[in-house]
């Protein structure tokens, strides 16, 4: 077994550390209190190719590997959540529909101004009724003639505000079910498009969700991504494309924390002594470096499996899970052990603790992945009572 | 045109200096293009992107420097040399080393650092013209290059100073000389197939008494501590009196 990453993959985290540490974290303050990532960021963030992640070189991206796309993402979680989320959402749920089910001619249109994120994509699944519960969706797209007529609501979709290609699912057939449902290639400027409120959220500041509307919106029948019916299945797939990225999101921030914490704890003094010196100081540190490590060996050991081309269902949601909910208890002992400055927002430690609550809803719910992982156990149970 | 640049693996200057053994310990450390010299590499790959240039980054180093020339090749260099010598010390004989390699090379431009971050000595670069015979202009700020004229500005105290010079001739690079840009990934994808030799001492011609050192490392040690400061405290008289009489100790 080799742990060793090639070393062009090691030359990329320099770069996307030394970017991170010099362009975007100085800025962070400014991006949280702002809600907004200046253009210039986002500008240097297109030069060094962020945008083209998961994008086929010869559509101009970098077509990076899982296990590529998550030493980014470990890099990327370093620094303001809001930040690192407009790029995850595009390069994961926003461009991976397209590349993974989009015909030819779709990723010739599409692809090469999105790698470069001239334009930037979004993912649109969730609706008032359907969250967890996904195939509830009432978006209805009824053929007429060579196109598709959309009308309907999405909740809560990332990237909404300044996005241009909108994965959409939509009910084409509402006697089916989940099998009912089609996915769409979606322009902000089709007409009967609009952009709805923008949601204020209790963290994630600089990345915008919002509602949008469909209104008597014409999608050309060219736009279907997959076949007619498949919706609901791509949407899965490309949801669990998504989970190890975000679970090297969540490391990232879980590194930069105890980084901070460890820092903190020798500097500051009570008692006439450093804080570190108190054995329960030392155990949260010790056990949120046994959490990072663990989350950091299982990351990389999933996007080695993905790269791999073996079935990660079962991991990829079990992966989603601990990575957030490991994120979360480092957090919360991060505040601990800053004690009273934890809680000042001047501090970024605040920050984090409220960026971290949302990786344990978004994406799938923690629950929602227990369900899935407990549906595969019974597979592999089904499986080997079959063997007998 | 053909620039050749000069180029040293430095330790990170946000990096905390560690002694072990009365030598600088060198585990963990991150490394980095020493900065000056990443002016010389961004300022190549200006020339390059502007008037057309093949550029060559050229370091003596070790294994582990072929990393700062990925990086130098990922920023855009088209060629990396890397003269395999960890062993060399003194800047004349890095210089020997780098001038055995040029002296049958034909290039126009010279670029490198002013000086470097980590030994500060700032010889092998100029040791270098002064060897091939070439003109330099040391601590540019702004490089012009027109045929086979150079126009360098340099900032000495309070003032400019514009230096010319005719091809080809070398240029270390000041702070201020651009701004580098960070390798992009596609570049640092592309940097992979680029070609980066490595040469030993002896396939330059070089033998051990060649490249000797003329100076010795006496000893390496960290600055002193600083002292905690002395607070005065009274009123502004008592204060005054105080502060005269530390002052007259310390003369004395
Ligand atoms: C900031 C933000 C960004 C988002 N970005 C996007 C986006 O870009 N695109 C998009 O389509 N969506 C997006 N979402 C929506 C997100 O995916 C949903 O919020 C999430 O799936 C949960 O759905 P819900 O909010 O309707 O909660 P519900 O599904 O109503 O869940 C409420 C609670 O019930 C639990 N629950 C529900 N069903 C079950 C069950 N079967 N078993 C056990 N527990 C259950 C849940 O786990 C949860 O605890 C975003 C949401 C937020 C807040
Ligand atoms: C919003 C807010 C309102 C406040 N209001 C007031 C107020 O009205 N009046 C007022 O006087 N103060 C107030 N405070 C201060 C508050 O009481 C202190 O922040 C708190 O006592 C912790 O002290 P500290 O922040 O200096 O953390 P520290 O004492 O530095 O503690 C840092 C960490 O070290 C741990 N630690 C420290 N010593 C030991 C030890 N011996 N053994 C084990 N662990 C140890 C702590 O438990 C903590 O986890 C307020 C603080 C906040 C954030």
């Amino acid at each position: 077994m080799d742990f060793t990453l090639p070393s062009e993959l090691e030359e990329m985290r320099r770069t996307i550390r030394d970017f991170v540490e010099h362009e975007v974290e100085p800025l962070a303050m400014q991006i949280e209190e702002e809600d907004r990532v200046p253009d210039s960021v986002l500008e240097k963030s297109k030069e060094l190719g962020l945008f083209g992640l998961s994008i086929p070189e010869e559509y101009g991206g970098i077509g990076l590997n899982m296990l590529g796309k998550c030493v980014i993402y470990e890099e990327l979680g370093k620094t303001i959540n809001g930040y690192t989320t407009i790029i995850g959402a595009h390069n994961g749920i926003g461009s991976v529909g397209i590349v993974e089910f989009g015909t030819k001619e779709q990723k010739e249109k599409y692809l090469p101004r999105m790698a470069t994120g001239e334009w930037i994509g979004a993912f649109a699944l969730t609706e008032p009724q359907a969250g967890s519960n996904a195939a509830a969706i009432k978006t209805t797209a009824v053929k007429k003639g060579d196109r598709y007529i959309l009308n309907g609501q999405k909740i809560y979709i990332t990237n909404a505000p300044y996005a241009h290609v909108f994965t959409v699912m939509a009910v084409t057939d509402a006697s089916k079910g989940a099998k009912g449902i089609t996915s769409f290639i979606v322009e902000r400027d089709f007409p009967g498009f609009r952009v709805g409120h923008i949601e204020k959220k209790m963290g994630l500041h600089g990345s915008h969700t919002a509602q949008i509307f469909f209104e008597d919106m014409e999608v050309p029948e060219e736009n279907v991504l997959g076949r007619e019916g498949e919706g609901y299945v791509n949407a899965l797939k490309i949801l669990a494309n998504g989970r190890a990225g975000l679970a090297a999101r969540c490391l990232g921030s879980c590194e930069y924390l105890l980084d901070k914490s460890l820092a903190f704890a020798h500097e500051r003094i009570q008692f006439g002594k450093p804080i570190f010196e108190q054995q329960i100081i030392q155990h949260y540190l010790a056990e949120m470096a046994l959490e990072i490590e663990l989350l950091r060996t299982f990351v990389y050991r999933v996007a080695w499996m993905t790269d791999q081309k073996m079935n990660v269902i079962k991991e990829a949601a079990m992966l989603k899970l601990y990575g957030s909910e490991v994120y979360n208890r480092v957090a919360d002992k991060a505040v601990q052990i800053h004690g009273g400055l934890g809680f000042i927002a001047e501090y970024p430690i605040e920050r984090f603790y409220r960026d971290a609550r949302i990786t344990r809803i978004y994406e799938g719910t923690s629950e929602i992945q227990k369900n899935i992982i407990a549906a595969q156990l019974h597979k592999e149970y089904e499986r080997t009572k079959a063997d007998v | 045109m053909h620039v050749v640049v000069l180029m040293k693996q430095t330790f990170d200057t946000e990096e905390r200096i560690r002694l072990v053994d009365g030598k600088i310990a060198e585990d963990g450390v991150k490394w980095i293009i020493n900065p000056y010299d990443e002016y010389a590499v961004e300022e190549a790959i200006q020339l390059k992107e502007n008037q057309g240039a093949t550029v060559t980054v050229v370091s003596v180093g070790n294994e582990n420097t072929t990393q700062a020339l990925r990086t130098a090749l990922a920023m855009g260099a088209d060629e990396a040399v890397l003269i395999e010598a960890p062993d060399l010390s003194d800047e004349r004989a890095i210089a020997k080393a780098i001038v055995a390699y040029l002296k049958d090379k034909s290039f126009d431009v010279l670029l490198a650092g002013n000086f470097s971050v980590d030994n500060g000595a700032g010889q092998v670069a100029i040791r270098v013209a002064h060897e091939l015979g070439l003109p330099h202009i040391a601590a540019v700020t702004k490089l012009t290059i027109e045929g086979n004229q150079a126009t360098g500005v340099r900032e000495i105290d309070g003032d400019v100073q514009t230096v010319t010079a005719t091809l080809p001739a070398l240029f270390t690079a000041q702070q201020g000389l651009n701004e580098p840009r960070y390798p992009s990934l596609p570049n640092i994808m592309k940097a992979k197939k680029k070609p980066l030799t490595t040469l030993t001492l002896s396939d330059l011609g070089l033998s051990n008494d060649d490249v000797a050192a003329k100076v010795e490392r006496v000893e390496v040690t960290l600055p002193p501590k600083r002292q905690a400061g002395q607070k005065i405290t009274g009123t502004p008289d008592e204060q005054a009196e105080q502060l005269a009489e530390i002052l007259v100790k310390a003369l004395r």
